[in-house]
């Protein structure tokens, strides 16, 4: 039996980014919150101590900060003709554990997705009439960039981001991206300094008449101290970033942002090692009152709250839905349902130059610390006479050399033996790559539910993934990968290796933790699981915030969205929901 | 399985270590933090290797077999010394030892099923297990087809050709690839890995292709495009002269 607990105003399910920054919000209009997080406690100080955390075997290749498949994994497979079976290691994408989540060992990539991103299905009928949209699942956010904007700004100062402004109120800002929405003000801080391959990159880009710029980055550029009071430092490129937490106070998460002041609010506070296993439902199954958890001895405790907030980063909020009875169960071959609709990812490609005789000194880098080209992202260039929707960046933005991972050769290069280590010793410090992100568009036949087979530690079912990558976005993919190609070639390098990306997603070579959908925001409850405030359409007081919200995803990082949406469901609880609790749309 | 908790021992040390708690609700056992940063001096886990100067899983037959592939597959030559004297076989051994060997960390629930090479590997065997049965298949294979030799008591080219045939599946073991694919991805990392590991020996991995190992700060470097980088690597314990006494 749980055992009941003394009651809250506020339960927030998971401490990563969102979570801390909800709690944040919340404790600050004077309630009373509880967040319970089922990793560790962590923070610099305690666990990323400068003298081993340069440490690519513990952090990057055994992954010792990421959620562990024993404590939970999820089945995965392409279609539904086929039989899911466990990712028994992650790989494809590495989910976050303890205080501070996957926004502990991130990159810092921190964008805004364009204006027209968020109202898609409007801008692309618009614009290319609705046939273009067969077979995709395109939807508008419900929610526009406008209404988003200060909380875009507001998650940017929190961190610190370092960047050049290419929208400031309409006017087109040298040095900065010229496609990206308009924004109030300049990024807190000034780019960072570039290392070698970007700048290489740049130039190449600009001499195609592209327009490169300094990749918005949560690597600080400088000292900072943010609008909460708490002081970070510069950035050290020290190579050892995304895969690690930082041990230099300099790239932005949870710990570095918030967690010094919330910790210090005595209306706050965080029971770490207890892992929420469902969220329970009122008798009348229209309201939540709260969660079950359980501790690492196994006790079980019931929690219960006025509120309850699911943080638990978007695949873990969705099968907490599902396994709670929250939202009807989205089924592929009617269409019908809405929880684990609209599952979507990232399309991604490759290219390497290589060079002979220069030094790249690919170890000088940071996890954010390069160069974009957005000309062909989103819709900032014309398919009129394309056969696709949606595009990539393309970044050069080269994060490590670090060995075990990092030692590009030319295709067909031995693996092993004297011509492996002649190749290796020659390409380590020539090779310059760089990257296609793409954006991934909803079908029908892409979701999440729960497996009927593979069962966890607690013996429920796992999370089912049914992915693979939609024909438009293989289309998209490989007209980039040839414009990637123009831009390799424009290097002068002796050998240059472009990646197409082909069908057949694979959950083993990792490509990127930005699942997003399954849980989308929208106006209309039959394709929606929640409403523009992120409020659950049935049970409406429960809130769920992450990149399960996003209807599809963009050719960008999804965190700077997720953080504003963090800020923009806090201001949806703060300044409508607590004035007068229940739905704040009426379906 | 497992306890929740046995495979993350180092986190259960850290959490123990911060406040056990709990004044607001009697019996309830997590860590509970409110008012205060839960931060203690000297929390933070260091690395924990396993000393040197013996086999920990490997039996002496295994680890000479082991010894003998590292070797044919990072050779000694102008460029490095060779994956046996680097210690990588000493590395994979006390890797086998830890977590990894016993796929700990993993999820290792049935049914197991062959599945699709989009669902990565799904055999219920750990690491040390397939260590033991791919060496005892190679050296089978060997004796069978070279005069009944051993792996290691074969020349460098007929080693490298049982290697070759592992390597694409050629061979009367239906596991050879995986198996081979295994140890040389086992290889690279103790060629690369930190010294502290028991590979890598005074650092030849990362001379080899010049990387500087665990430094923290490249500040002054950033822009000094194009200009080989000066600093000779660290390890996380330091550099070989910094030592005084025995290792
Ligand atoms: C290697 C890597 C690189 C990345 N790089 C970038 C980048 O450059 N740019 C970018 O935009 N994004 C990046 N991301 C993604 C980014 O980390 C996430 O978008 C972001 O952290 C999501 O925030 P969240 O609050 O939704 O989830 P998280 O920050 O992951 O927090 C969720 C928390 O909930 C906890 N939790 C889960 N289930 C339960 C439960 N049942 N009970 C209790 N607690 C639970 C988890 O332990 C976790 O702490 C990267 C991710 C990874 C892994
Ligand atoms: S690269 Fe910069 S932000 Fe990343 S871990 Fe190193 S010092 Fe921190």
């Amino acid at each position: 039996m749980a055992r009941k607990l003394p009651r809250k105003d506020v339960v927030i399910v998971g401490l990563g980014w969102t979570g801390s920054i909800l709690a944040h919000e919340l404790t600050d209009a004077g309630l009373d919150v509880v967040a319970i997080e089922r990793g560790p406690w962590r923070d610099t100080a305690t666990d990323f101590n400068v003298a081993y955390a340069p440490d690519e075997l513990r952090y990057a290749v055994r992954k010792d900060l990421f959620l562990q498949p024993a404590q939970e994994a999820m089945t995965m497979r392409n279609s539904t003709a086929q039989t899911a079976l466990p990712m028994r290691d992650y790989g494809s994408f590495l989910p976050g554990t303890g205080v501070g989540g996957a926004g502990t060992h991130w990159n810092g990539h921190t964008w805004r997705f364009f204006p027209s991103d968020f109202a898609l299905k409007t801008h692309l009928t618009g614009r290319y009439g609705e046939e273009r949209l067969s077979g995709l699942q395109i939807q508008d956010w419900g929610v526009s960039y406008d209404e988003l904007e200060s909380a875009f700004d507001r998650f940017e100062y929190l961190c610190g981001i370092s960047g050049k402004a290419g929208n400031l109120n309409g006017t087109i800002q040298q040095g900065g991206n010229p496609f990206e929405g308009p924004r109030k003000r300049e990024y807190p801080l000034p780019p960072m300094q570039m290392t070698y391959a970007p700048t290489l990159f740049a130039e190449a880009a600009r001499s195609r008449g592209l327009h490169p710029f300094p990749t918005p980055s949560a690597n600080l550029s400088g000292a900072y101290v943010n609008p909460l009071g708490i002081a970070m430092g510069q950035c050290t490129a020290c190579g050892f970033c995304e895969r690690f937490g930082c041990a230099n106070y300099s790239k932005a998460s949870a710990h570095t942002t918030i967690l010094p002041v919330l910790m210090r609010k005595s209306n706050f506070e965080a029971r770490t090692e207890c892992e929420v296993l469902k969220i329970k439902l009122a008798a009348d199954g229209k309201t939540a009152s709260g969660v079950t958890y359980t501790d690492v001895n196994g006790a079980t405790f019931e929690q219960p709250a006025d509120l309850v907030l699911l943080n638990a980063y978007s695949l873990f909020n969705v099968r907490l839905m599902l396994l709670s009875g929250i939202g009807k169960p989205y089924d592929p071959s009617s269409g019908e349902g809405v929880v684990g609709r609209n599952y979507c990812y990232q399309t991604n490609a490759s290219a390497q130059v290589f060079f002979e005789g220069r030094s790249m000194n690919p170890f000088i880098a940071a996890g954010a610390l390069g160069q974009t080209v957005d000309d062909y992202n989103g819709d900032s260039f014309d398919h009129g006479a394309l056969n696709f929707v949606g595009g990539a960046g393309i970044n050069c933005i080269p994060t490590n050399g670090r060995p075990i991972q990092y030692r590009p050769v030319p295709p067909g290069t031995p693996r092993w033996g004297s011509a492996w280590k002649k190749a290796t010793k020659q390409y380590y410090n020539n090779t310059l790559a760089f990257s296609s992100q793409g954006s991934s568009y909803a079908t029908r036949g892409n979701y999440l539910d729960l497996d009927p087979t593979y069962k966890d530690r607690f013996g429920r079912p796992l999370l089912r993934v049914t992915f693979d990558f939609p024909d438009n976005d293989i289309r998209m993919s490989n007209w980039v990968s040839d414009r990637m190609k123009e831009i390799a070639d424009a290097f002068g390098g002796k050998q240059v290796v472009v990646g197409r990306q082909q069908k057949g997603w694979s959950s083993v070579p990792y490509q990127s933790t930005h699942n997003t959908g399954g849980a989308i925001m929208g106006t209309d409850p039959k394709t929606s699981a929640v409403n523009r405030h992120l409020q659950s359409w049935d049970v409406p007081n429960v809130f769920v915030v992450g990149a399960c919200a996003f209807p599809q995803n963009a050719g960008k990082n999804p965190t700077g969205p997720v953080g504003a949406l963090a800020y923009w469901a806090a201001d949806s609880i703060r300044n409508h929901y607590l004035k007068n609790p229940g739905k704040l749309v009426e379906a | 399985m497992p306890p929740a908790t046995s495979f993350t021992r180092r986190r259960f040390l850290s959490s123990t270590g911060l406040l056990v708690l709990i004044a607001s609700v009697p019996g309830a056992r997590a860590a509970e933090h409110s008012g205060t940063l839960p931060w203690k001096p000297f929390a933070a886990l260091p690395p924990d290797p396993l000393p040197g100067g013996r086999w920990y899983v490997l039996t002496p037959d295994e680890a000479r077999t082991v010894e003998a592939i590292v070797d044919r597959l990072i050779p000694a030559d102008e460029l490095s010394i060779g994956g046996r004297e680097a210690g990588c076989a000493s590395f994979i051994d006390r890797q086998l030892a830890g977590s990894y060997g016993s796929s700990e960390r993993l999820y290792m629930q049935g049914p197991f099923t062959a599945g699709l090479p989009t669902q990565g590997y799904q055999g219920a065997e750990t690491p040390t297990g397939r260590y033991r049965d791919g060496l005892a298949a190679l050296n089978k294979h060997t004796r069978a087809t070279l005069g009944g030799k051993a792996f290691f008591e074969l020349a460098a080219a007929e080693q490298d050709q049982v290697l070759k045939d592992f390597e694409a599946g050629k061979v009367d073991y239906k596991p050879a690839a995986g198996f081979f694919n295994l140890v040389l991805q086992n290889t690279m990392e103790g060629f690369f890995a930190d010294p502290i590991y028991g590979g890598n020996k005074d650092m030849a991995g990362w001379k080899f292709i010049g990387f500087p190992g665990a430094r923290y700060d490249y500040r002054d470097y950033i822009t000094a495009h194009n200009k080989p980088f000066p600093l000779p690597p660290l390890s996380i314990a330091g550099r070989p002269e910094w030592k005084t006494g025995d290792k």
